[in-house]
């Protein structure tokens, strides 16, 4: 569904990332792991068309994304930003609404059909009891469920979410990591980014290591998130271990002796 | 007060009626024809209102008379009062208040902040470092109005080109600093032409002008503005929904699939030209454009499908209330800044303290 290659990405003159070359099938969920100002964000940014890429191709459904108007390719890629507060006390359902602009036209107001699909987003992540509330009276963990929703609500074929467990207590962010295991089931392409490498062996089908803007690792978890590779890219010792009587493995940091 | 929604039990006009009927009454009749009405009465209170009282009968009977064509029973004197002395200031009240407040609410918008008002990138200060010229060069009313028309629309050009040209920065905090530094300087200009002025003709009536009044308008002027401000409000209006998802900020606005680059400077350019249009003929009517869309939005939420034919309501209430105190209150007419200032710092202040904030 997505592929990228030989991609290049930065601010302008100011390269952050080269060579970069991966894969994204549909229903499949790939988690980003990285150390902060290691290129995550601004991978992201690039994905989504909100900066040009320096060099490579970024190719959805086969199709070179360059040309693409900004409404085409965000009906096919979902954003969740991290939840952060509003300016203005909007409705939760006037939020979701919003994630219909790619697929309206300009001077379009959403319809009654629109409101269906919102809705429909906002129960299939179980907060159809949110729908009445105000945005920025809602929980942080709430938020960011609604802003998943209203990416559904543009229908995308990828998500991608940068942070989306930022700042949520463990609960949320276990319940928002399971969305996505189930989003996937339905055919939903995942791209998330991630400071904890358990949400990658909770979540990911593959993970991807980026360091200093290039791809240091790309695989399943258990072969990618190794104490070797935490330890290069983080810079601190690290044991994975597997846990008993699970498919997952755990990561705890180790104190030196 | 909430049209388009089915869900929201908020108020039940008549219990007993069908459903369909309740529901026209709930999305129709109480959000859109009430204020409506409000504001009609308004403009005949307004009409009948001044050191010249004039019966409300004869109000209607003048109006209908003009309108339709009919014989008129009141006497002359009152026709000329209503038609040629309150009716421009009425309909130029209506149409500025209007005006400034649909411009506000899509500045705050715009840059997401809701003490913006429509002078945020200078449009107001160019605009009157152009009328004060034409007072400076003493050229006639017309020249001083189309100086103050362009000098707004030029001041925020160059506020936008500035912001245009710095492409490091956040584009809207960029606007926004460079319409402060050019903002500095035309009013450093307007200072200047104030202490090169005649101090017993000209000053006055820089003053004046700078304060803002709505003594002067004439129907030529409703006119002459009218197009402008016409042409501003329908992308305004086309567009309301999509505000909703610029209010969002820049990337997460382009993500959802906003063109952005495209729908900023329309929406800029929309509200400018109003705003140009309003303070050519009115001078700088401070608060409107600030306090009236936060009012709105208090009202009916900060949806732009419903906040801003609310602000144009409201704004154009309110002027003509303000206007109304303005020429009652004193014997002599009392500056429309003055009292807008007056009347709405106090009553934004109580907003703050009561928690009645249409923002978060």
């Amino acid at each position: 569904m997505l592929e990228v290659s030989g991609l290049a990405f930065g601010y302008g003159r100011r390269r952050v990332g080269a060579g970069l070359d991966l894969t994204v099938r549909a229903g499949e969920v790939l988690c980003l792991l990285g150390p902060n100002g290691g290129g995550k964000t601004t991978l992201f940014k690039t994905l989504l068309g909100l900066l040009p890429p320096l060099a490579g191709t970024i190719r959805l459904d086969g199709e070179d994304v360059a040309r693409w108007s900004r409404r085409r390719l965000a009906a096919r890629l979902g954003y969740v930003p991290q939840a952060q507060g509003a300016t203005f006390p909007f409705r939760v359902s006037d939020v979701v609404l919003m994630g219909r602009a790619s697929r309206l036209g300009p001077f379009a107001s959403p319809g009654p059909a629109d409101r269906a699909v919102a809705a429909r987003a906002l129960a299939s992540l179980e907060i159809a009891h949110l729908a009445e509330r105000t945005y920025t009276e809602i929980s942080g963990g709430e938020r960011q469920m609604v802003l998943i929703a209203r990416a559904l609500a543009g229908e995308p074929g990828l998500l991608v979410m940068d942070e989306p467990t930022a700042s949520l207590d463990f609960g949320n962010q276990t319940r928002v990591l399971a969305q996505v295991r189930r989003l996937s089931r339905l055919g939903i392409a995942v791209i998330l980014s991630t400071h904890d490498p358990d949400h990658a062996f909770f979540c990911a089908d593959r993970v991807a290591l980026l360091h200093e803007g290039r791809l240091l690792a790309l695989g399943d978890p258990a072969a990618t998130i190794t104490p070797e590779s935490l330890a290069r890219i983080y810079g601190v010792a690290v044991a994975v271990v597997p846990l008993p009587g699970f498919r997952q493995s755990v990561c705890a940091p180790l104190l030196p002796d | 007060m909430t049209p388009e929604r089915e869900t929201v039990p908020a108020s039940e006009p008549l219990p007993g009626a069908p459903p369909h009927i309740r529901e026209r009454l709930a999305t129709l009749v109480l959000p859109v024809l009430l204020p409506i009405l409000g504001l009609l009465a308004l403009v005949v209170l307004a009409l009948a209102t001044g050191r010249y009282s004039v019966p409300v009968g004869d109000v209607f009977g003048i109006l209908a008379g003009k309108l339709f064509g009919l014989p008129m029973r009141a006497e002359p004197a009152m026709q000329i009062v209503v038609l040629q002395v309150r009716l421009p200031r009425v309909l130029a009240a209506l149409v500025v208040g209007a005006g400034l407040a649909a411009a506000g609410a899509t500045y705050q918008g715009l840059f997401r902040n809701p003490l913006v008002s429509p002078d945020i990138l200078g449009v107001s200060a160019g605009a009157s470092l152009g009328a004060v010229l034409g007072i400076f060069l003493a050229l006639p009313v017309a020249a001083i109005q189309g100086l103050a028309f362009a000098g707004g629309l030029g001041a925020v050009a160059a506020v936008y080109a500035v912001g245009a040209a710095v492409r490091r920065h956040d584009p809207v905090l960029t606007l926004v600093l460079a319409g402060v530094a050019i903002g500095a300087v035309l009013g450093s200009a307007i200072s200047l032409l104030k202490v090169l002025a005649d101090p017993y003709n000209q000053l006055p009536a820089i003053t004046y002008w700078l304060l803002g009044s709505l003594a002067s308008a004439s129907l030529g002027d409703v006119a002459a503005i009218l197009p402008a401000i016409l042409l501003g409000l329908v992308p305004l209006m086309l567009l309301r929904w999509r505000m909703n998802l610029m209010s969002l900020g820049e990337e997460e606005a382009r993500a959802l699939g906003v063109e952005t680059r495209v729908l900023r400077p329309v929406l800029i350019a929309a509200a400018t030209l109003v705003t140009a249009a309003a303070v050519s003929v009115t001078g700088v009517i401070g608060w409107i454009g600030l306090l009236v869309p936060h009012v709105a939005r208090l009202l009916v939420g900060p949806d732009f499908r419903r906040l801003l034919p609310a602000s144009l309501i409201l704004g154009a209430g309110y002027l003509l209330a303000v206007d109304l105190v303005a020429r009652t209150i004193a014997p002599i007419e009392v500056p429309l800044g003055i009292l807008t200032a007056l009347i709405g710092a106090p009553f934004f202040l109580w907003l703050l303290a009561s928690g009645k904030r249409g923002w978060a």
